[in-house]
């Protein structure tokens, strides 16, 4: 349904996107997953016509994104990461004026919206501007909804959202999945990875890795740790400083650990660091999430700069990574290729 | 059809639907136009000035009830001596002083010759100015119209009439001018700020994804400013007409006609600037420096073009408001047709064209 072969993209001298490749099947539900900065804005501008790439090429439904681009905008539903509607218009009024625009009326397609829009039609009459995040998202989704596209391009759709209007958000999608509709999501969210079909984790115009959210977890074969003790702050410097650790990054009460030799115990850990003066420490061997994973990746994709400055370590190690990377990127070609090639058999 | 009325709704409810719009729109006109047809004026009306009456003669008392009931001057108080003249004027009320000479109507009649002093407050240049030449005005008339029978032995008797606008009414002036200026304004600028304001909220990004053409987007923009105008220019017409008494003397069907050639043309000058404006402050910058201060300076509103240096002259000729300028003073107040103002349409017409080709062509279908 969404093909991109090879795209690229650069703002003056900053690569947005690098030789960006995958697919994404009928009916499916696919995240791009990564931070501010990944690219994921700029790719799906791109699908949506909105953006011209440097180089490469992308197809939605079998439409080419830059010589189609008004057949596709016919198609498509999208909603961009900002709150695009008229403010100063009623609920009712941006919903019947998108329906207009796209040569339809609420009524005719009040089927597929119906889930969502019953939702905040008590507050039909209520100004967009004047309405909770969550509502404006949901309103937004009608929006996009209201021409029955069948394709729905969502760019962070849950960002700035509570939790609970997330939940509601992504079960939504689902039963839009349901209906049939391809859905291209991005989150910076890394637990709502879990809820696609499959994930693209993109980092600095790459993407790192692609595939179902289980198996890329699956995939990850380094063991990983867990520790906590009184002293957050001072547990991740110690940590770090700590040469049987490669990484570690504090997540929610925990560290998470990756040991540079996959020897690493957790009872070593715990003595080193009450050696070092922490209390109440705990450590245990943990099965790693999909952050754990996409951490690892980006770590291995390029030494972030602060880290290998706080870590003072030798020349020796940052070269290492390098090569490491260079694996890294290697197998993220290949892997790419062998999507490239499911989705011609599938 | 449908997508494009539905999209001049839109327009319409963003346009009532914010207040500043809606004094922009409707408030400035009126006041714009209440301010410069009253305030501003060229116009001498109730000047006060004080007469030193040295001889207190017949023709002195005629003179002085003649330039009284003239309707510029009001008599403050009549001197005693010369020393008043300057604590007079001191005082700042008096604008001028008239000083008869001793016996002057019997110079006048014996010599042929008499003598009037004016003094004028130059202190405000143009006045004084004109004070000194009304009065000058007023005491000939008389005297050529009392002493028709004396005979100089030669004589040039100029007589001056002030066509089209006898009574020097500066309104007439001022008219055609504003509403240059004002639809210039709320075309150009309300545009331009509607479009860039779609911009920076990011709406554009959806519109831009919708089935909508670039010519629907623009045309549903621009048509409800052209209605709007349109009405603007019809009261501002209306105003002028009925309460400055600005004649009207030729076509209205032609007058509304070259409104809604000039009100297109601002309009798709606005689309233009949107299209170079990334944001609304910067239309609105583009729109006021360099439309608005041109417009009042260069279009011949309120300084005449034919008096500017010759630089000055030929940048003139670039800005639209002058051309509309010409053709409204010609139709309103010589009642010409378009035999007489068909090379002016045309400058605005190709205008226009430029300004669409431009705009067309430079409206983005993607977001860079």
């Amino acid at each position: 349904m969404i093909k991109v072969e090879n795209i690229s993209k650069s703002y003056n001298d900053v690569q947005a996107l690098k030789d960006i490749s995958f697919s994404v099947e009928k009916g499916e539900l696919f995240g791009l997953i990564g931070p501010d900065g990944a690219g994921k804005t700029s790719l799906m501008r791109i699908l949506m016509t909105l953006l011209l790439p440097d180089g490469g090429q992308a197809w939605m439904s079998g439409l080419d994104v830059v010589k189609d681009y008004r057949k596709i905008r016919r198609i498509v539903g999208y909603m961009p990461g900002r709150f695009s509607l008229y403010q100063d218009l009623t609920v009712e009024e941006n919903l019947s004026f998108f329906a207009t625009v796209f040569g339809t009326t609420i009524e005719e397609n009040y089927e597929l919206i119906r889930d969502i829009y019953v939702q905040i039609e008590p507050f039909k009459d209520r100004l967009a501007g004047r309405l909770s995040g969550g509502m404006k998202q949901k309103l937004a989704l009608s929006c996009a909804l209201i021409h029955k596209p069948g394709i729905l391009v969502l760019d962070e759709p849950t960002t700035g959202v509570d939790a609970v209007s997330r939940k509601e958000f992504w079960e939504m999608l689902k039963k839009l999945q349901e209906q049939g509709i391809t859905i291209l999501v991005s989150t910076p969210y890394m637990d709502e990875a879990g809820l696609c079909d499959r994930v693209a984790l993109m980092q600095k115009g790459d993407i790192l890795s692609i595939n179902s959210p289980e198996q890329i977890v699956n995939d990850y074969d380094r063991p990983l740790l867990a520790a906590r003790s009184h002293e957050m702050h001072r547990l991740i410097q110690d940590l770090r400083q700590w040469d049987q650790v490669e990484t570690a990054y504090a997540f929610g009460q925990f560290v998470h650990i990756t040991p540079s030799n996959n020897q690493l115990q957790p009872d070593e850990v715990k003595a080193h660091l009450e050696k070092l003066n922490h209390q109440q420490v705990r450590s245990s061997f943990i099965k790693a999430g999909i952050e754990d994973v996409f951490m690892a990746l980006m770590g291995e994709s390029e030494s972030v700069q602060s880290r290998s400055q706080s870590q003072s370590q030798s020349q020796s190690q940052s070269q290492s990574r390098s090569q490491s990377q260079s694996q890294s990127q290697s197998q993220s070609q290949s892997q790419s290729q062998s999507q490239r090639g499911r989705s011609r058999n599938g | 059809m449908d997508r494009f009325l539905g999209f001049v709704k839109k327009e319409f409810f963003h346009i009532f639907r914010d207040r500043r719009t809606m004094i922009i729109l409707f408030g400035i006109p009126i006041i714009q136009l209440m301010l410069f047809g009253t305030v501003i004026t060229n116009e001498i009306k109730d000047a006060r000035i004080a007469i030193y009456d040295q001889s207190k003669d017949e023709v002195t008392q005629e003179i002085t009830t003649k330039l009284m009931s003239s309707g510029y001057f009001l008599l403050d108080q009549n001197l005693e001596s010369t020393a008043d003249i300057e604590a007079i004027f001191k005082q700042g009320k008096v604008k001028e002083v008239l000083v008869f000479g001793r016996d002057f109507s019997r110079k006048l009649q014996r010599e042929g010759k008499a003598d009037v002093q004016i003094i004028a407050d130059a202190s405000d240049p143009n006045l004084g100015k004109m004070l000194a030449t009304y009065t000058t005005g007023i005491i000939n008339d008389y005297i050529f119209k009392q002493m028709g029978n004396l005979h100089l032995p030669m004589q040039i008797e100029p007589e001056v009439r002030m066509v089209y606008n006898e009574g020097l009414k500066s309104v007439y002036m001022f008219v055609p001018g504003i509403m240059a200026m004002i639809l210039m304004l709320i075309s150009a600028m309300m545009t331009s700020i509607s479009i860039t304001r779609e911009k920076e909220l990011g709406t554009m990004e959806i519109l831009l994804v919708s089935p909508l053409r670039p010519s629907q987007i623009i045309l549903g923009k621009v048509t409800p400013y052209l209605v709007l105008s349109f009405i603007n220019a019809l009261v501002i017409l209306g105003i002028g007409h009925f309460v400055f008494g600005v004649p009207i003397k030729g076509s209205w069907g032609l007058l509304l006609g070259e409104s809604i050639l000039f009100i297109l043309m601002a309009l798709s000058l606005g689309i233009m600037i949107s299209s170079l404006a990334k944001t609304q402050m910067v239309a609105m910058f583009i729109s006021v420096i360099a439309l608005m201060l041109p417009t009042i300076l260069l279009s011949g509103f309120i300084f005449s073009i034919e008096n500017m240096p010759l630089p000055l002259q030929i940048v003139s000729n670039i800005m639209p408001p002058k051309w509309f300028i010409i053709i409204l003073r010609n139709i309103m107040l010589k009642g010409v047709g378009m035999a007489y103002v068909w090379k002016e349409t045309l400058v605005l017409l190709g205008m226009t064209a430029f300004f669409v080709v431009v705009a067309v062509k430079k409206f983005k279908v993607r977001l860079e």
